[in-house]
């Protein structure tokens, strides 16, 4: 997933007109033209939408425990994959899901200490090369990371050749791998947001006697918090989704990440593992959708400023 | 980055930023944090020390140096905010182009995949056979800081231990247990017991101590843990003349700069080494017709795809805002929470749950929809295509739904009013007016969306891996790859990886991205102009 920025974060738009205060009722033939379509489109799209989760939450509560037995929709109901899913060591769902939050929340938390040190260096600092460390910044971001995946497997299998910890199937080798890309994405956005505190904050600190780094993690750190949540989520929905760099760093069953696992699963015999699959996937999916549909207003505004899916 | 001071009124205040009084607590986080970093680097430069590694030495050394002067001197204050991004963008974003750029210049890849020295000692180690009448030594297994190793006593009665790495070499009498005239321990080393032994089968049986430091000696190999014998490889390489010679045969292999021994009648041994090929792999496609029209067709599908992904999701994202955002409508806001559900959906589950639903045999499309016909969605070229391009409309749309309901409500309201009192109809109106507003923007979303889609790598290897395989292509080229799937098969697919190819055909795409990332760029700084 790319995750595109623009200079400014957008605060949510007004979101609809009001509607007129008295509206006269419209005649049963005048709304079958007029809004009888509408509501036909309206459903079509739902369905096309929202069928797919339909079935895959059907799917992951069929007892049958085959894709065969999932075509009848919500027929009958048991827990039967889900205690599969935590039951089989051949498929460790809860370590998958456990190397997933690590990987995602250490990179996401990284990635927004780098980038704010970036951003303020960029946005309060002026020195030779600023100019043309920002435009790099811009050129950086636009190859993404898994254009170069093969360069860093093998890199990684060089680093891990000295030390294994850094080196293929390590975690820690994957998180050192995602935060290369912790500047480009993220710092112009922040970047951006830094420009909008006035400088004045900053030099009323500094006449008070704050030196640069109290100014920077006591002051700015703070007011910015915002761009913060914003570039964490953003990078952590990235990192968690992530699968070309994943699938060849990681190899050992034990270390995967839910997108590598659940893929691995899938793919081989769909027929025999889709309920157990769509079992792992609701889980997977109940925290991040609740989390958008919660933040939903807030997204909504901020993409119109620009973050791709 | 050059972080000099410059000498103008800002200096000034920045010495005046430096000069405030640190307080004891920062500095010690400081000192401590440098410490961990030099510890963790002095570590490293130990490891790489014992390695040989000057190169990768002196860098970390340069860049651990770097890190001590900008965080101890006093300015440089850009510099200690810069410096742990720009290391990771270094050596993760930077450097791996780099390292790209040189690996599609060589032959990397499996048979490959090291270095020279390394090839001949795999090539005389994996053909290595039981030299006639040769006899028993008696062993133990051993395990010692290099790893498993065998203690030996020899048929005379001398005690030897080594290792695959460290030929065997004579033993501290004084140090050794005996049980019977057999050796069973020694200082230094543990000696596993049987079950460890067993536990451990598959290395044991690959371990092969030489008996001296020349490997056509011969090396020890056991089978049952107790006794070893002499094994001679078949390959003889001759230092002097640069050939690997097949005892058995008599032929004669020679390096004729290919990275690999190879007879004149094209004879290859398996085992190779990396070297640089030149442009090799950027003419590969060139050389091979079939395989260079297979690149062109994918390179091709790469672009349709991308263009119908985002022309697709957009067209159906406005026409839904335009038929849903009807403030007329009560349940509006009903119908955008439930069409934008594909969205939060998390991206990489939703090409597998697609998967399931397109399923030829089992799959609910079929099964429901179709009364169980066997429509191959995703196994039939054109099909494939339709299913890849149908799953990325789904996860598209309503991203631009969302985008072009907010770029409506972002037009004033006069200008269309303004249209209406002129006489403009509804379609003029749109047409002639919302439109082209809403393209201009839109269109830096849309060409970040077109490179996304560039690069999706996700929904077609999710869905399809590429497939189905073109026919009369040798290499794995499917009907639906795209070209970043062309390069992750290359590398990491079958049983032929070719790093190489994949690192060029990996460069090809960043020329692409490149081109069209410029032309892109100054399109919409024209269009900014217009504005």
């Amino acid at each position: 997933m790319s995750i595109d920025i623009s200079e400014t974060l957008a605060v949510e738009r007004g979101s609809e007109p009001a509607p007129p205060v008295v509206r006269p009722r419209m005649s049963g033939r005048k709304w079958l033209r007029e809004m009888g379509w509408r509501h036909l489109i309206g459903i079509a799209v739902v369905i096309f939408a929202a069928f797919p989760l339909v079935y895959v939450l059907s799917a992951s509560l069929n007892p049958t425990g085959t894709l065969t037995g999932s075509n009848a929709l919500f027929r009958s109901l048991s827990l039967e994959n889900y205690v599969a899913l935590f039951t089989d060591p051949n498929r460790p769902y809860a370590a998958w899901f456990a190397n997933t939050m690590v990987i995602g929340l250490v990179t996401s938390v990284a990635t927004v200490f780098l980038g704010a040190l970036a951003a303020y260096a960029f946005s309060r600092l002026r020195f030779t090369g600023r100019r043309v460390g920002l435009l790099s910044l811009i050129l950086v971001q636009m190859f993404p990371q898994l254009l170069a995946v093969v360069a860093i497997y093998l890199l990684l299998r060089g680093i891990g050749d000295v030390f294994p910890v850094l080196g293929l199937d390590s975690q820690i080798g994957i998180i050192l791998v995602y935060l290369g890309g912790a500047l480009g994405v993220n710092t112009y956005l922040m970047y951006g947001f830094f420009n909008t505190i006035p400088t004045s904050i900053d030099e009323a600190a500094k006449i008070d006697g704050a030196g640069h780094a109290r100014i920077f993690f006591t002051i700015i750190l703070r007011l910015v918090a915002p761009i913060l949540a914003v570039v964490g989520l953003l990078s952590f929905i990235a990192t968690t989704s992530e699968f070309v760099i994943a699938s060849t760093l990681l190899s050992s069953n034990e270390k995967l990440t839910l997108a590598v696992g659940l893929f691995r699963l899938v793919s081989n015999e769909t027929n025999t593992n889709y309920p157990v699959f769509a079992a792992g996937a609701v889980l997977a999916a109940i925290p991040v959708m609740a989390l958008f549909l919660w933040l939903q207003k807030y997204i909504v505004g901020g993409l119109t400023a620009g973050a791709v899916k | 980055m050059t972080t000099t001071v410059p000498k103008d009124s800002k200096a000034t205040r920045k010495r005046g930023i430096d000069a405030a009084p640190q307080s004891m607590k920062v500095l010690a986080v400081k000192i401590l944090l440098l410490a961990i970093v030099d510890a963790v680097a002095v570590f490293a430069m130990t490891l790489l020390f014992f390695r040989g590694d000057w190169l990768v030495l002196g860098l970390v050394a340069v860049v651990t140096l770097l890190v001590n002067i900008v965080y101890l001197s006093p300015g440089l204050l850009p510099g200690k905010y810069l410096t742990p991004g720009l290391i990771f963008l270094a050596v993760f974003q930077v450097f791996v182009v780099v390292y790209s750029l040189y690996i599609a210049f060589t032959n990397y890849g499996d048979g490959h995949n090291s270095t020279k020295d390394d090839a001949i000692s795999a090539i005389v180690l994996q053909n290595t056979q039981r030299v006639e009448g040769s006899p028993a030594y008696r062993v133990q297994v051993v395990e010692g800081p290099g790893g498993l190793g065998l203690l030996a006593t020899s048929p005379e009665g001398e005690v030897l231990v080594g290792t695959q790495q460290q030929p065997l070499q004579p033993a501290d009498p004084a140090s050794v247990t005996l049980e019977g005239d057999r050796a069973v321990a020694v200082a230094g080393w543990t000696s596993l017991a049987q079950q460890d032994v067993l536990q451990r089968q598959q290395e044991v049986a690959a371990l092969q101590v030489p008996l001296s430091d020349d490997l056509s000696d011969g090396f020890l190999r056991t089978t049952d843990a107790r006794n070893a014998f002499v094994f001679q490889s078949v390959f003889v390489y001759d230092e002097t003349a640069g050939t690997m010679t097949d005892t058995t045969t008599g032929t004669v292999y020679s390096d004729l700069g290919n990275g690999q021994f190879e007879t004149a009648d094209g004879d290859v041994l398996g085992t190779g080494w990396q070297i640089v090929v030149g442009p090799e792999n950027f003419l590969y496609p060139l050389e091979n017709p079939r395989f260079g029209g297979a690149l062109f067709g994918v390179a091709l599908w790469t672009f349709a795809f991308a263009i119908l992904s985002v022309g697709l999701s957009f067209f159906l994202g406005l026409f839904l805002a335009l038929t849903l955002n009807d403030p007329r409508m009560r349940s509006r806001k009903v119908y955008r929470v439930l069409a934008i559900l594909p969205y939060a959906f998390p991206s990489f589950l939703s090409a597998l749950v697609w998967l399931g639903l397109l399923n030829t045999e089992f799959g609910f499309i079929n099964e429901v929809l179709f009364g169980s016909a066997n429509i191959p969605w995703l196994t039939d070229p054109w099909l494939a295509k339709l299913s890849v391009v149908l799953v990325n409309v789904w996860l598209g749309f309503p991203y631009m739904f969302l985008v072009c309901m907010g770029a409506l409500q972002s037009i004033p309201e006069e200008v269309t009013e303004a249209a209406t009192v002129d006489g403009a109809n509804a379609w003029q109106t749109f047409s002639g007016i919302k439109l082209p507003l809403l393209l201009v923007s839109t269109a830096p979303l849309l060409i970040s969306s077109f490179a996304f889609n560039f690069n999706n790598f996700n929904t077609t290897y999710m869905l399809t891996r590429g497939g189905p395989r073109m026919e009369g292509v040798t290499e794995n080229v499917g009907h639906t790859d795209l070209l970043i799937t062309l390069v992750y098969k290359t590398a990491f697919e079958g049983g032929n990886r070719d790093y190489g190819l994949a690192a060029a055909l990996s460069i090809i795409i960043f020329i692409i991205v490149a081109v069209v990332s410029a032309i892109s760029f100054r399109q919409t700084r024209a269009l900014e102009d217009l504005h």
